[in-house]
């Protein structure tokens, strides 16, 4: 991967009317990377890469793709394809017709439209469809289609809108890594935007993380995940038990916070944080550890009580009540291949649990 | 024996049957026969009193072939046709854009604009423009007001045009909202995406996609235009004939009415007609592919 850069976002505002749907967004999407721009519904995802299509122009800031400022270029001129959610084929034209069209437009000769047409549908495993009408596919066919569509034109990036967003789970699973290996092969950029954590983390090079229209982080899936920067990144990427407490303190490279019951946990910051401040501490369910009490507390060890034991096949998920208003949920691996379910957590047990601080966060606001 | 599937199967086709017979009736009555016997009069024989003569002839189509008066009819009720709808399709495609692109709460008053003139009776409609184009009428009197001094706007093939536009836009425009409201404006955005400019997508995507409302409204528009005989009556002040004006004429006014000649003025005219929608739904569904 190389370092230069595809696309660039300066300061990027997009309003409608009252509604800020993009707000000061500034972005660097590295050449042939992987990059997902993920957040709840409404967040701004389509927005902005609308914007980088040249569908909407920013109220303000300024686009560059490939060092070229954007400006009020039209789409139809921008080195860059859509994959629409709606793929949006064209239903009047054959699937060959339809993945023909970007290269018509551009004047291409006959017989190369033809064999690109060929590669392209190859490359997708579309071969031996080019005659069928797009209603007479599969949704993944359709899918498919969208993506040669827009392959076939060798665009510097591709925009990808929830491609997968109309496909069952099971496809949906198949395409991720498809879409994934295709990405590494064709060596464009691609842009793709999803709500979907679990399918941004096992797709991207990289992740941006988006909320009302703000940018709240970018990273790469692990940072993202073992490192969120903030309260809302920590609980829209997979799951997590929230703290809320005041910073009293710093243990060696530990902030120690206090809740208003008087628990002390420590975790990492990431960033300094002065005595007083109101932050939320976040650990993880499968970082926390259950174990029987032995008499005394172990470090960085609560006592508690075992609530409920969910059994889910690859995990064991279990709540257990530090008092009488909090509870901590925890997942523990079943590696314990064990058919005996008395031998495991019984409800009402006592145990403790062990938040190891190099896996705990300390986040403020 | 009869599956259960073949027993349903008889059962749905009695009931077709019944529920379609009183209407196939009705059409055999009022609309085939009625056809079949002017297409027996246009071989017949007219005597000087106006009676049909049964005595088989093809005069009245050598007739129609070699006088001018009708061979120019037929000519000027086609061009006139076309460049309504012509016209008509002009005025109606924008119209009907931008009826569909606006916001849902205002689409529906404003298919109710185009379609308010029709709560008032034709003529009357028709009378209105009278007054408008009229030599001391509305327009007129602004023009005089200006200074450009009165134009004879009326009783011309002009007015007859304007006139007939008039009437049929509405036609024109109901079918192709039907097709623009239904198209996927996504797809232009496609098509600008994969490196078409406006008009491009315009040609290769919007107009193939809408064909079927440009049909529509094209049939609805020309087919009652080619007949008409009202409008170029009272806005066009009857000094050319057309089609309607000709085949009016010889069933009720003429001396002697000749009802043969206007039986074969008719089905020649239903047959312009076929040949003329046939070859327009050949280029048409040409442009589809
Ligand atoms: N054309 C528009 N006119 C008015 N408001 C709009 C328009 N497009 C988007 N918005 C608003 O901007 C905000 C961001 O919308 P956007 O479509 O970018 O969200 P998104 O992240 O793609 O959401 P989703 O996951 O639901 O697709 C939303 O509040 C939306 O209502
Ligand atoms: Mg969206």
């Amino acid at each position: 991967m190389s370092d230069s850069i595809a696309i660039e976002l300066r300061d990027v505002v997009k309003r409608f009317g009252d509604v800020i749907a993009v707000d000061h967004v500034n972005l660097q999407i590295r050449d042939g990377e992987f990059f997902s721009l993920l957040g709840p519904s409404g967040c701004g995802k389509t927005s902005t890469l609308r914007m980088i299509a040249g569908f909407e122009l920013p109220t303000a800031g300024s686009i560059l793709i490939h060092g070229r400022e954007m400006g009020i270029t039209p789409p139809h001129l921008r080195p860059v394809n859509t994959v629409f959610q709606s793929y949006a084929l064209f239903p009047h034209m054959t699937v060959a017709q339809n993945v023909a069209f970007g290269l018509e437009m551009r004047k291409k000769p006959k017989d190369e439209i033809a064999r690109q047409v060929k590669e392209a549908l190859e490359l997708v495993r579309l071969s031996g469809l080019e005659e069928r009408r797009p209603r007479q596919l599969s949704g993944g066919q359709q899918q498919r289609v969208a993506l040669a569509r827009a392959l076939v034109n060798h665009p510097e990036v591709l925009l990808l809108d929830e491609p997968l967003g109309a496909l069952d789970q099971k496809l949906r699973k198949e395409m991720q890594l498809e879409l994934k290996s295709l990405q590494a092969r064709v060596g464009i950029t691609f842009v793709f935007v999803t709500h979907d954590q679990e399918e941004a983390l096992t797709m991207s090079d990289r992740i941006a993380v988006m909320n009302k229209g703000k940018l709240l982080q970018v990273g790469t899936p692990t940072e993202i995940y073992e490192r969120p920067n903030c309260r809302f990144v920590a609980d829209f990427i997979g799951e997590t038990n929230f703290i809320d407490g005041v910073v009293i303190g710093r243990d060696g490279n530990y902030t120690v916070l206090e809740t208003p019951e008087g628990l002390r946990f420590r975790g990492l910051a990431t960033r300094p944080l002065s005595d007083g401040t109101a932050v939320t501490y976040s650990i993880r369910p499968e970082k926390v550890r259950l174990l029987a009490p032995n008499g005394e507390l172990p470090p960085n060890g609560l006592a508690g009580t075992v609530m409920t034991v969910n059994y889910i096949g690859s995990d064991t998920r279990i709540t257990v009540r530090i008092n009488d208003r909090r509870t901590i949920d925890i997942w523990e691996q079943n590696t314990r291949s064990t058919l005996d379910r008395d031998e495991y957590w019984q409800p009402g047990e006592a145990a403790v649990i062990v938040c190891p601080p190099d896996n705990a966060l300390v986040l403020s606001e | 024996m009869a599956t259960l599937q073949q027993q349903q199967q008889r059962r749905d086709r009695i009931r077709l049957a019944l529920l379609l017979t009183p209407g196939l009736l009705w059409l055999l009555l009022f609309f085939a026969l009625p056809l079949v016997i002017i297409f027996i009069y246009s071989f017949m024989t007219n005597d000087a009193l106006g009676r049909v003569v049964y005595e088989p002839t093809l005069n009245n189509y050598v007739t129609i072939f070699t006088q001018s008066l009708y061979v120019n009819a037929y000519w000027r009720s086609i061009w006139t046709s076309v460049l309504t709808t012509v016209i008509c399709l002009l005025i109606g495609y924008p119209l009907a854009v931008f009826i569909a692109r606006s916001p849902q709460q205002w689409r529906m008053p404003l298919l109710m604009l185009i379609l308010i003139p029709f709560w008032t009776n034709f003529l009357v409609r028709i009378y209105a423009w009278q007054i408008i184009l009229a030599n001391n009428g509305i327009i007129n009197g602004l023009l005089e007001i200006i200074g450009i001094g009165r134009l004879p706007l009326l009783n011309n093939e002009g007015a007859t045009l304007v006139g007939l536009i008039y009437g049929e836009l509405p036609f024109m425009v109901l079918p192709l909202y039907a097709a623009i409201d239904r198209f996927d404006f996504t797809l232009m955005e496609a098509a600008a995406d994969l490196g078409a400019n406006k008009v491009q997508a315009f040609l290769r995507i919007m107009l193939p996609m809408t064909m079927p409302g440009i049909v529509a409204g094209s049939v609805l528009v020309f087919i009652p235009t080619l007949g008409q005989f009202v409008v170029s009556e009272l806005l066009g002040g009857a000094k050319v004939d057309y089609l309607g004006n000709l085949i009016q004429r010889l069933f009720l006014r003429a001396n002697p009415i000749n009802w043969p000649l206007g039986s074969a003025m008719a089905v020649l005219m239903m047959l312009v007609l076929l040949v003329l929608i046939m070859m327009y739904f050949r280029v048409t569904s040409e442009e589809e592919r």
